[in-house]
């Protein structure tokens, strides 16, 4: 492992002169960091209304609480349609887009398209996602949104109201964050099909294989560590969202597009409840680094069983 | 060598339909093309309807809706936006602690992996592993501790506050990158160097820094750009319009009566350019790094 051994040892360890660089980085990490994870998981154990109320020790109350509590369950039902809309649906789109721009546009029409096109599919993940989500906010708008001006130009009398409507309002979200999303794992995976042997392809394309053989005997096994890395990102990320929630619906209507992250920030800054929203916060903390370990679980079971395979 | 089996076994079973797609070739491809440029095209629409909507005033939305151009340049909703958030004032405020935090979060990254991929600190894959955990934390898990400490400290409604939170939570991510990276650092300069009698912090300064400043700006940009896109801790920590960010000065004027569809329009537009701007700028930079550190 220690690639450089030390020419002049005066019997400590040389490792340890390097300590002081570590320094800043640990003590600033333990202060932004560590320190406030663990006053959270405290503040959790506590009835407090913030600020300089008195705190009330609770015990493990607040989370007793959450057990019978509609709304929790429903913002972590809603994190699955999270995922759906920024891992499940985004991923898939990707692979494909990805390979088509790469294994097909590009060899037909030059590099440049495929870079042009993925360009396109990349500029919405390049803004504040915040400005994005009031764009869409006004584009879905009920009453003067561009969607129902055009639909109500086209002879619709009642058009939708696509986020304040219980039943819509959810797939409206989704859509938007598909919209968000989708350029991510593209450029993730095209850069990814670069490494991959050309010969590969070549030699398949020699033997005759379509377009559809190449992508499932090439494409999805030679991508498989980044498809992982994708997974694991996008899933933190869908488990963590809270700007678009916040400037499209603020989790309404009747709580259909409500989130953990947004219900705790609801809990510790519109309802002073800190206690309740410190412990729903811990939740989500746990939860996120559960499903992150099985992904990594996962990750590994598989490339051991590949490398087995072989 | 599996897949390579496979192929065979594939070739095999789909070379009637391969025959098929010779023929249409010539055709289907132009097809193809037509639906990727679709797709682009529907990403694009958004974009196109707030450009559009932008300069057209509300009289002219009702009656031509919003596809159609405008039939005269009105500038009154840039302006209702420009002035009522002071925009100028907030673009200052996002650049000030985005480059701020840009520029301490690499130095950060820098020391810590210096430590770590150089000098092979014991415990380090503990410590980096810490520090990958640390960046899939939800923010609401450190927040209340944050706003209290701030307000503890003199710091409440400060972007110092947050110049210091994100510059730890940037560098959390960069130490791994970088640690990663610098652990295949080449020992042959290193040992020149201790030949030539320099010490840590000269290495540092005159070997590992001038050969990962390429490295060490792809991380700034991205540090920048994230910094610039933050939505919740700016939210809760600044409190103010003076110290308030492009994101949230947008979002909150959500719900004013004054914000009719060109004013959000336009103040959705200026509040992306410096976005965009940057992103055309670095575009090179960014498709080159948005995958640097995906995979080891």
């Amino acid at each position: 492992m220690t690639a450089a051994i030390p020419a002049r040892r005066r019997g400590t360890a040389r490792w340890v002169g390097y300590l002081p660089y570590l320094v800043p980085g640990v003590l600033a990490f333990a202060l932004v960091i560590g320190y406030p994870l663990v006053m959270n998981v405290y503040i959790s154990l506590f009835k407090w209304k913030g600020g300089l109320a008195p705190m009330r020790w609770y015990g493990l109350g607040n989370y007793a609480d959450l057990l019978t509590d509609d709304a929790f369950w429903t913002s972590f039902r809603n994190s699955v349609s999270m995922i759906v809309a920024m891992v499940i649906v985004p991923t898939l789109i990707g692979l494909v887009l990805a390979a088509v721009l790469f294994d097909y546009l590009g060899r037909r029409f030059g590099t440049r398209v495929a870079a042009v096109l993925r360009a396109t599919y990349y500029l919405p993940q390049i803004l504040p996602v915040a400005v994005a989500g009031v764009v869409w906010n006004w584009i879905l708008n009920a009453q003067d949104g561009a969607v129902n001006v055009i639909l109500t130009n086209l002879g619709v009398t009642e058009p939708p109201d696509w986020l304040g409507n219980p039943v819509l309002a959810m797939p409206s979200v989704m859509l938007v964050l598909i919209w968000v999303q989708i350029g991510y794992p593209v450029v993730i995976f095209m850069a990814a099909l670069q490494r991959v042997d050309p010969e590969l392809y070549e030699a398949a394309e020699l033997d005759g294989a379509g377009w559809w053989s190449r992508f499932r005997a090439i494409t999805l096994p030679q991508i498989k560590p980044e498809t992982f890395v994708v997974t694991l990102t996008c899933t933190v990320a869908a488990l963590k969202v809270f700007a678009p929630v916040y400037v499209l619906t603020r989790g309404g209507p009747e709580g259909s597009t409500l989130v953990p992250s947004y219900y705790s920030f609801l809990n510790f800054f519109d309802k002073s409840k800190v206690g309740y929203g410190a412990a729903v916060a811990t939740v989500l903390t746990l939860v996120i680094i559960a499903v992150a370990a099985t992904i990594l679980l996962f990750q590994t079971r598989s490339e051991r069983r590949e490398r087995e395979g072989l | 060598m599996t897949a390579a089996t496979a192929l065979r076994e594939e070739a095999r079973t789909s070379a009637p339909s391969r025959v098929d797609g010779r023929h249409r070739r010539g055709t289907g491809r132009w097809v193809v093309l037509a639906l990727a440029v679709l797709f682009g095209l529907a990403m694009l629409v958004p974009f196109v309807i707030m450009a559009v909507n932008a300069f057209k005033s509300p009289q002219d939305y009702s009656q031509n809706g919003p596809l159609s151009l405008p039939t005269q340049l009105y500038t009154t909703g840039l302006v209702n936006f420009w002035t009522r958030t002071d925009f100028p004032l907030k673009l200052w405020n996002s650049i000030f602690i985005s480059g701020l935090v840009a520029l301490f979060g690499t130095g950060l990254s820098l020391l810590s992996a210096y430590a770590l991929g150089i000098g092979r600190v014991k415990g380090r894959t503990w410590i980096i592993a810490l520090f990958l955990v640390a960046n899939m934390l939800p923010q609401e898990a450190i927040i209340y501790p944050l706003f209290t400490m701030a307000n503890a400290v003199g710091l409440s409604n400060s972007q110092w506050s947050v110049i210091i939170i994100f510059t730890v939570i940037q560098a959390a991510f960069g130490t791994y990158l970088l640690a990663s990276v610098l652990s295949t650092f080449p020992s042959e300069l290193l040992e020149a160097a201790a030949l030539d009698g320099a010490g840590r912090f000269r290495t540092l300064w005159s070997v590992v820094y001038p050969i990962m400043r390429p490295t060490l700006g792809v991380l700034m940009v991205f540090f920048f750009i994230w910094t610039w896109n933050e939505f919740f801790i700016p939210l809760v920590m600044l409190t103010s319009n003076a110290t308030q960010t492009v994101p949230i000065a947008l979002s909150s004027l959500q719900g004013d009566r004054m914000m009719d569809a060109p004013t959000t329009n336009a103040g959705a537009l200026v509040s992306l350019l410096p976005a965009l701007i940057f992103f055309l700028i670095f575009q090179r930079t960014l498709t080159r790094g948005v995958t640097a550190g995906s995979v080891k």
